[in-house]
């Protein structure tokens, strides 16, 4: 029943992004990003987890070309990088314009059948 | 952007992903266009070029169906599966393979209709045989996956509109 884009090249990065996103945690310390930078143990705060499991989370992030490091030597604040969301998110706006232009045809198609419609009734109330 | 009718994409739960749309037509119609192969290849067609050259659909249950879409450049892409349950006019439900596999194993697609009003409400549920599968379909950055994300990735979207003016 579901029509997919999968004849259309998925670049390696939006399969990465779309990994990175799976994951209730990095979705939260994109959320958090989305606000500002913040280093590390600032992320980790939030959580109830040690840094190295923030950290793991923060490479498939970094991995994913979603977050990056600043210079700050000490701190190394991280922050977000918009621009792999917003190709992600450019494929699933062209998903539900799919479904949508489905729906729509259906729309039409219906209006047709129900001018036809041999057994019109007013629905009972 | 005015959408006419709006589309609503879910993730309930581990295994599942849900889409709801509604229609201005009652239910038997809704039910004829879904399961009707002349009907099916009229709408269910996909991104703009793409055409239905197979499109059977069988009217009980225990039956196979199969569908093949084609691009103008003659790509062609191929799925199909059995039909479980087939409950005049509200409930489809039928199993889905693609050609080329990208999920292990197959989904259930549940295909419900409830009318209100003169109005139906179309609820597909698909249903992957693991939450493996279901990740591989979310991994693979396609049509499932990116339904999947798309709710989650709108509000993260909204909050960084909102964090970085």
């Amino acid at each position: 029943m579901n029509v997919s884009l999968r004849r259309t090249p998925a670049p390696d990065r939006l399969d990465a992004t779309f990994m990175a996103l799976a994951d209730p945690t990095r979705r939260a310390i994109l959320a958090r990003l989305a606000r500002g930078e913040a280093s590390v143990s600032e992320l980790a705060e939030p959580f109830a987890m040690s840094q190295p499991a923030i950290s793991k989370h923060l490479k498939v992030l970094e991995r994913a070309g979603l977050v990056s490091r600043g210079r700050a030597a000490q701190r190394r604040p991280r922050r977000l990088e918009a621009r792999p969301l917003a190709e992600a998110n450019e494929w699933l706006e062209r998903y539900r314009r799919i479904w949508e232009g489905n729906f729509q045809r259906l729309d039409a198609l219906l209006a047709e059948m129900k001018a036809m419609d041999p057994h019109r009734t007013r629905p009972a109330r | 952007m005015s959408q006419p009718r709006t589309l609503q994409v879910s993730t309930p739960n581990d295994l599942e992903i849900v889409i709801v749309r509604e229609f201005d037509a009652p239910r038997h119609l809704v039910f004829e266009a879904l399961r009707t192969p002349e009907l099916i290849r009229q709408w269910l067609l996909g991104p703009p070029g793409w055409t239905m050259p197979v499109c059977e659909f069988p009217q009980l249950a225990g039956q196979p169906y199969r569908y093949v879409w084609r691009n103008q450049q003659g790509t062609e892409m191929g799925m199909g599966g059995t039909v479980l349950e087939m409950v005049p006019p509200e409930r489809i439900v039928t199993t889905e393979r693609f050609d080329d596999a990208w999920y292990p194993g197959e989904a259930v697609d549940t295909m419900e209709l409830v009318e209100r009003g003169g109005q139906t409400t179309l609820t597909i549920t698909v249903r992957y045989e693991s939450k493996e599968a279901r990740d591989v379909a979310l991994r693979s950055g396609m049509e499932t996956g990116m339904a999947a994300g798309y709710d989650r990735l709108d509000q993260l979207l909204i909050q960084m509109a909102a964090g970085k003016p």
